[in-house]
């Protein structure tokens, strides 16, 4: 069947216990799973400060995940976004060929290195 | 239009480019919002492509980009001293 590959960061709530978080994560990673989407990369991003409070919340614990899934699944994905109240927010983002390749590049780690290249050349 | 007798300034005159079409970028990640803040002014605004020299092409992307980040709570709506 015809998959097209997203990219989503939700942002859980930083009130649930670590152990809360982690069974959040793997809830949504596995939920993707069911939905047929074969899950390319996820990343922890961890605890971090909110630009402007959510919900009275000023942190939030962020998630990346990278999926390719039937472009169908995406409703039912995010219905449970909406439903849950653990999740602050979420975004999901069509991949592109030229984000692919970013994609790639960032998971190869090219562009964590100390010396931050001034710009990031996603050739 | 520069009176005559008006000094030119010739640190803004200089020849603006795209610095995307320079270094081949090709997709600017929302993710990243330390290279956002170069498209951003200290209130948190998105710069205009007079300032930036941006491509047509790349000032939507990165507007785009500005736009995901925020949703995010990447980047903030409205800051104050935000460099």
């Amino acid at each position: 069947m015809f998959q097209k590959s997203y990219e989503t960061v939700f942002i859980l709530t930083p009130v649930l216990s670590e152990v809360q978080m982690k069974d959040t994560v793997d809830k949504y990673v596995g939920l993707l799973k069911e939905l047929g989407a074969d899950v390319v990369n996820v990343e922890n991003w961890g605890l971090k400060k909110l630009a402007y409070p959510i919900q009275k919340k000023t942190t939030g614990f962020y998630v990346m995940v990278e999926y390719k899934v039937d472009p169908t699944a995406i409703k039912k994905y995010e219905i449970n976004f909406r439903r849950d109240e653990t999740v602050l927010r979420f975004l999901t983002t069509v991949m592109d060929k030229h984000s692919l390749i970013y994609a790639d590049r960032r998971r190869k780690g090219e562009f964590n290195k100390k010396t931050e290249a001034k710009e990031e050349p996603a050739k | 239009m520069t009176l005559k007798n008006e000094p030119i300034n010739r640190e803004q005159n200089r020849k603006k480019y795209c610095r995307f079409k320079k270094l081949g970028i090709k997709y600017i990640d929302y993710k990243d919002p330390v290279f956002l803040l170069k498209f951003v002014n200290e209130q948190g605004k998105i710069l205009p492509r007079r300032l930036t020299g941006n491509s047509a092409k790349f000032q939507r992307k990165v507007a785009q980009a500005i736009k995901k980040a925020r949703h995010l709570a990447l980047l903030p709506y409205v800051a104050d001293g935000l460099k």
